[in-house]
């Protein structure tokens, strides 16, 4: 039997008095995509930090292809992992093609400067965007467009693990339609392990094999994304509904 | 107020500052740590150079001008008190180098620099875009930090002999167009006055004034708080640590060199 790609076991983080997660457990099949539904401030952006070692747990035990995180070179392990953040996160000072070639243009991965660009280019060409963008700022592109260079940016180095935080937060129906259906082509097509964070339940149901929501800092339910409406859990029948009334509290 | 609650208040507050003291100290060493070792930024060591030295000369110049031409008129009046005007040339030179040279060009990059990188690395951790460097496999102490303090290390001392120099030339032309001072004599008696020590002692305090705001830019723009308000704190406390610090250290640089 294969072990999963990504592993948390008991994990548990608390920021001074407000314990966060509390005993997180959860299995991620290498290939396969998981999103992980919740409310706001449940610890959801948490989980995925912890994953990268950008969040150190308090305790549990997290593994990465049956490696404990936070063992052997850094480096390599996050030359493994591609994000796209909930706000693109761009970097401000650098035209388009640098914000998706900046893992190509240093480090490990370096390659040459106009081999880069072209690799920048095509990742841009992937995701819907023109060659004329390139040299623009992030500044100057729509919101939309900035998630599309984030996508890039996150697959520009072929990554075998891609997180997604919030990748339709802010975006018209239309573009969050789009968005949806290029990170479930792009993680067919790379054959990548995808987590996803969000609140959106039309990407749920476009981005995920399977589904995981995590409530009062633990996951409440977890399954195939086929099986989310009728789980029977009251938690995910109140979340997917977004009824006011049910066991999760409106004002919190 | 119970003698206990004040006591309880005061001790807090000192551990406080010891504890944020410590940060600092520990961030200022891996900040070092991570000048001296690979990877190295030349392109973003090459902005930072142009952005606190090459940016920052023009108000170094009319600070240093205006200072000078102020501080010989000032010397001039005071020292026309006990008929001492004629040492307007060796005060103003002194004055500059010594003192008000590096103390002032540190203010101003304090104001200048400490700012704008504290607001910079601030909204690049408010946006995640430090984050995003981190799963980008990029150390944001190597990406961000050392070439800003490196930068600032080298090219604050050359401001502030720049200052001294542009400082002592706006007390000359005081001297020389209003108090009617002779062009070469006022020149000759500030060279002569001069010595080693006070060149070598601004220097010295540039460097030290530049490393100093440039960490405080970076430290408080990494422990920024979230959303404008961090920014806007993080901002605030920088140019605030970097005012006092650099006026702390040029106390301790002075006694250093001029009353040991």
């Amino acid at each position: 039997m294969t072990h999963p790609m990504i592993e948390m076991s008991q994990v548990s983080k608390a920021f001074g008095s407000n314990a966060v997660l509390r005993g997180v457990d959860l299995s991620v099949a290498k290939g396969s995509s998981l999103v992980i539904i919740g409310g706001s401030g449940t610890g959801k952006s948490v989980a995925l930090k912890c994953i990268l070692g950008l969040i150190e747990a308090d305790s549990g035990q997290i593994r990465v292809d049956g490696k404990p995180v936070g063992q052997g070179d850094r480096d390599a392990f996050l030359a493994r992992f591609g994000m796209l953040f909930q706000g693109a996160a761009l970097f401000d000072s650098l035209p388009v093609w640098q914000n998706v070639a900046f893992r190509l243009l240093r480090g490990s991965l370096a390659r040459p400067r106009d081999e880069a660009r072209e690799i920048a280019i095509e990742k841009l060409r992937r995701v819907g965007l023109t060659p004329d963008v390139a040299d623009r700022l992030p500044a100057e592109l729509s919101g939309g467009m900035q998630k599309r260079v984030g996508l890039a940016r996150a697959i520009a180095a072929d990554p075998e693990i891609i997180f997604f935080d919030e990748p339709t937060t802010g975006l018209d129906p239309i573009m969050s339609g789009v968005i949806n259906d290029l990170i479930r082509e792009i993680v067919v097509e790379m054959g990548a392990t995808a987590m996803t964070i969000t609140h959106d339940m039309t990407s749920v149901r476009a981005i995920a094999d399977n589904v995981a929501m995590l409530h009062g800092g633990k996951i409440r339910w977890t399954g195939p994304v086929a099986e989310m409406d009728h789980s029977g859990d009251p938690y995910v029948t109140q979340f997917i509904s977004g009824s006011a009334e049910g066991p999760i509290e409106a004002v919190r | 107020m119970t003698p206990t609650f004040a006591l309880g208040t005061l001790g807090r507050t000192v551990l406080g500052r010891l504890a944020a003291l410590g940060r600092i100290s520990r961030f200022a060493a891996s900040t070092f740590s991570h000048m001296a070792r690979p990877p190295f930024y030349p392109r973003e060591f090459a902005v930072a150079l142009l952005n606190i030295g090459w940016l920052s000369l023009p108000v170094v110049a009319l600070t240093a001008i205006f200072t000078g031409g102020a501080l010989a008129l000032q010397i001039y009046a005071g020292g026309a008190r006990f008929n001492a005007e004629a040492v307007v040339p060796q005060i103003v030179a002194i004055g500059m180098v010594r003192e008000l040279g590096p103390v002032l060009v540190g203010l101003m990059i304090a104001a200048r620099v400490t700012s704008s990188i504290a607001a910079e690395i601030a909204t690049m951790k408010v946006t995640e875009q430090i984050d995003a460097l981190v799963t980008l496999s990029t150390n944001p102490m190597k990406y961000l930090v050392a070439p800003r303090v490196l930068a600032a290390l080298l090219t604050v001392p050359v401001l502030v002999g720049i200052g001294d120099i542009i400082g002592i030339l706006g007390g000359y032309t005081v001297a020389v167009k209003t108090l009617d001072f002779n062009a070469a004599a006022y020149l000759k008696n500030t060279v002569n006055f001069l010595e080693l020590r006070d060149i070598v002692s601004s220097l010295v305090k540039g460097a030290a004034f530049g490393t100093i705001a440039a960490l405080m830019g970076c430290y408080y723009g990494m422990q920024s708080g979230r959303g404008a308000q961090g920014v806007g704190r993080a901002t605030k406390g920088s140019v605030e640590a970097a005012a006092v610090l650099i006026l702390a250290a040029n106390f301790v640089l002075t006694g250093v060199f001029f009353s040991l």
